[in-house]
């Protein structure tokens, strides 16, 4: 009896503790509540995508991948009891898909030496390696974003937009207000007359803000919504007859669940992006084969080439390629958090590598460094076919303002390291 | 005359149209508070259950197909038909009704002779079972409704009020839909609980259930009828609701705008839900248009509240509801 007693508990505790053979990524998911029609898709490409690695590839340099998901809700509390819940299972690095929860995430993640990853939301200053040295944010930030929506505007405009009016309509958020600063230093470079219209969360009533916008006439409304947000937006400004073209929404607000609801009036809505759309890439030949159609799926299969089901494969291959460079530097297979760290920071993404992941043109290629965490902040456009129901990306992933955004990138974060007392990291 | 003066009056027509909109909300609480004294917090959850259930029957979605799929290995999603919208209404309300009959059997009849707290409680854990129990019959993703609802500017105001100010007034063809509706909907309850059998009986346990009981009203019955009744304006609210923003999760969250409603005009009065929701409307609105500018705008969400609490301190039970004496 004692010795069956014993083995049961050693069987639990084998159970229960970390297994130490894997490259563990937790998934702080939100398949319920608000904003779940976002977070769905996303959990969904990012575990279909280390699925596709284990069962085609045995894993990353041979160790399989472990998915812990842990639902949040897109509660910030949620999410820090998600990080606290899975820090001890070997984590590896997180992607919380929150700037509420990423905000909380910096300070724990720097205490506890894990990497976190916040691509295209989050704190726009942490792509300031020297001050930021857990936290990445490449390729792109809401700052690039920002930026990228502007240089639209100017080749619009063959250059000149001084005098136009530009509206910026946002989530009274954190996240919303992300952009403010960038685009009032835009506005004085290039001399548009901007003006915010925030919106209280959830966002389900904007006819105030709709009318404002019918009665000022803006030339281009900016757009930095999330969830209910973006349907409600899209079917005012159809409502007004804003035209759609005119309309660009930052990548949070530019997926195919914020687009549907208003049906042939969202035609022309424009969205920025860093990530492709469609399912024309190779990759997902091999995620319909070895993960959807070996039922292996996460969810049920049908979100795949998706706008938020890609940018979740993309974030999942950015990590397992940082898994890659961390198993090239240390030269072990199994590594832990610093060491992922510091594959992340030497992180190179190449057209050859791409085309080699059977992602060729899927996102841009950039580089990582000490000093930069956010990359080159190349920004793409996309626009939304009513009748094809589809998104097409109707530009190259271009480059953003790096004067204007750098310099405030240095500032905020200069101002975060003397306000929690950092110091600064030699890059040299 | 003054284009702000111009501008204040389309404002002021779309926070009516827009109090129209809470008032529908406003309207499932009332109606079951009179009736049983219960303060339903599920009031917004059973709106999206609603409009879920509407568009799954429409689409012939089949429902917990997601369990169905994982336990048994199968892949059945949709049963391959398109309903017409009112046949779907039609089956909707049925829904909605053995929802009112369960809610009653397995709940609110166990708690009969509770402290209002006790009952209010009881239906904030309906609300959380409701939200999970949606998403597992029909999914968390947004679905689009279509009922064949107009939505987008009314032409003819546009076109008439250009002619006489100069200036076209934003009417949404939706926001005027839902007027007639709400209108529509609040006859035909008033004619309900006046005319009809039913309806008195209704009034009568609203009075005094115990009363009600020893002259015969069948108070099981007269309870799941009112939830019933309650489930019926929770789909037409979550119809224009969902029509507006496709249907979603924050559809419940429509209750909150609720709320002031509630407060301003009354738990226990129609007609306060609706003078309530129009005097929201136009206040937020209003307020939105001039105030909103000075203070960094997004304001309509906190004023309502504000309102609401200034009328509280004023006339406690709001502009219609009882005044509530007590003797010791």
């Amino acid at each position: 009896m004692k010795m069956k007693l014993a083995t049961l508990a050693l069987g639990a505790l084998m159970a229960a503790g970390p297994a130490m053979a894997d490259l563990v990524f937790p998934s702080l998911s939100y398949r319920t509540g608000p904003f779940a029609a976002g977070g769905i898709p996303f959990a969904d490409g990012y575990a279909d995508y280390f699925t596709m690695l284990n069962e085609r590839d045995g894993g990353i340099g041979g160790v399989p991948v472990r998915v812990i998901e842990c639902e949040t809700g897109y509660n910030t509390e949620k999410g820090v009891e998600c990080y606290e819940a899975t820090k001890n299972e070997g984590s590896l690095l997180y992607q919380p898909l929150s700037t509420g929860i990423t905000y909380q995430l910096i300070p724990k993640v720097t205490a506890d030496g894990i990497p976190l990853h916040t691509m295209g939301y989050g704190r726009t200053s942490a792509a300031y390696g020297k001050v930021f040295k857990w936290v990445f944010n490449y390729p792109a930030n809401y700052w690039n974003g920002a930026s990228g929506a502007i240089n639209h505007i100017l080749e619009l405009n063959d250059g000149d937009i001084a005098g136009k009016k530009i509206t910026l309509l946002y989530h009274n958020s954190a996240y919303g207000k992300e952009p403010i600063r960038t685009l009032e230093e835009l506005s004085k470079k290039h001399g548009f007359e901007l003006s915010l219209l925030p919106v209280d969360s959830p966002g389900q009533e904007q006819k105030s803000q709709w009318l404002q916008i019918r009665r000022d006439r803006p030339d281009y409304v900016l757009f930095w919504g999330w969830g209910v947000m973006n349907q409600v937006a899209i079917q005012e400004a159809a409502n007004i007859r804003f035209p759609m073209e005119n309309f660009i929404g930052i990548w949070w607000s530019g997926a195919e669940p914020d687009v549907l609801p208003a049906g042939e009036g969202a035609h022309g809505y424009k969205a920025l992006t860093f990530t492709a759309t469609g399912d024309d890439f190779p990759v997902f030949d091999d995620i319909k084969k070895y993960v959807i159609d070996a039922g292996k799926a996460a969810g049920n299969g049908d979100k795949l080439g998706t706008v938020q089901y890609n940018r979740a494969v993309y974030a999942a291959m950015l990590a397992a390629e940082a898994v890659r460079k961390a198993q090239e530097i240390h030269g072990v297979a199994d590594i832990n958090a610093a060491q992922m760290r510091d594959g992340m920071e030497a992180l190179v993404i190449t057209k050859e590598r791409m085309a080699e992941l059977g992602m060729e043109g899927f996102g841009p290629t950039f580089e990582v460094s000490c000093e930069n965490h956010g990359g080159p902040g190349l920004v793409g456009v996309s626009q939304w076919d009513a009748k094809a129901q589809k998104w097409n990306l109707i530009s190259d992933f271009k480059p953003t303002d790096g004067e204007v955004i750098g310099a405030l990138i240095e500032e905020d974060a200069m101002a975060y390291a003397k306000e929690h007392n950092i110091e600064l990291r030699d890059c040299n | 005359m003054p284009e702000q003066l111009i501008f204040s009056i389309e404002v002021f027509l779309n926070g009516l149209m827009a109090g129209v909109l809470y008032s529908l909300v406003a309207l499932g609480f009332v109606l079951i508070y009179k009736a049983s004294g219960i303060f339903n917090y599920a009031q917004g959850v059973m709106a999206l259950f609603a409009a879920m259930t509407l568009v799954g029957i429409m689409d012939g979605q089949v429902p917990f197909s997601h369990l169905i799929n994982a336990t048994f290995g199968t892949d059945v999603h949709h049963f391959g038909w398109q309903l017409p919208a009112l046949l779907s209404i039609l089956l909707t309300a049925g829904v909605m009704v053995l929802l009112a009959w369960a809610v009653h059997h397995f709940v609110m009849r166990h708690l009969v002779g509770q402290e209002p707290i006790i009952l209010f409680m009881a239906t904030i854990g309906l609300a959380y079972f409701l939200e999970g129990f949606a998403d597992l019959m029909w999914g968390s993703e947004i679905k689009t409704l279509d009922v064949g609802l107009p939505q987008g500017l009314n032409e003819t105001i546009d076109e008439v009020t250009y002619n006489i100010f100069g200036y076209g007034f934003f009417i949404d063809n939706l926001d005027i839909v839902a007027t007639v509706i709400a209108a529509l909907l609040v006859v035909a309850l008033v004619l309900f609980s006046q005319y009809t059998k039913h309806g008195r009986a209704m009034r009568a346990v609203a009075d005094d259930h115990q009363a009600a009981l020893s002259v015969g009203i069948n108070l099981d019955f007269i309870w799941v009828m009112v939830w019933s009744v309650a489930g019926f304006v929770a789909l037409v609210a979550g119809i224009i609701w969902g029509a507006k923003s496709g249907v979603q999760f924050s559809l419940s969250l429509i209750a909150l705008k609720a709320l002031p409603v509630l407060m301003l005009g009354g738990f226990t009065s129609i007609p306060g839900a609706i003078v309530g929701g129009l005097i929201i409307g136009v206040g937020e609105k209003l307020f939105e248009f001039w105030v909103g500018p000075l203070v960094g705008g997004a304001t309509e969400n906190w004023f309502a509240y504000v309102l609401a609490l200034i009328f509280l301190v004023f006339r406690p039970q709001g502009l219609f509801g009882e005044k509530i004496i007590e003797r010791v």
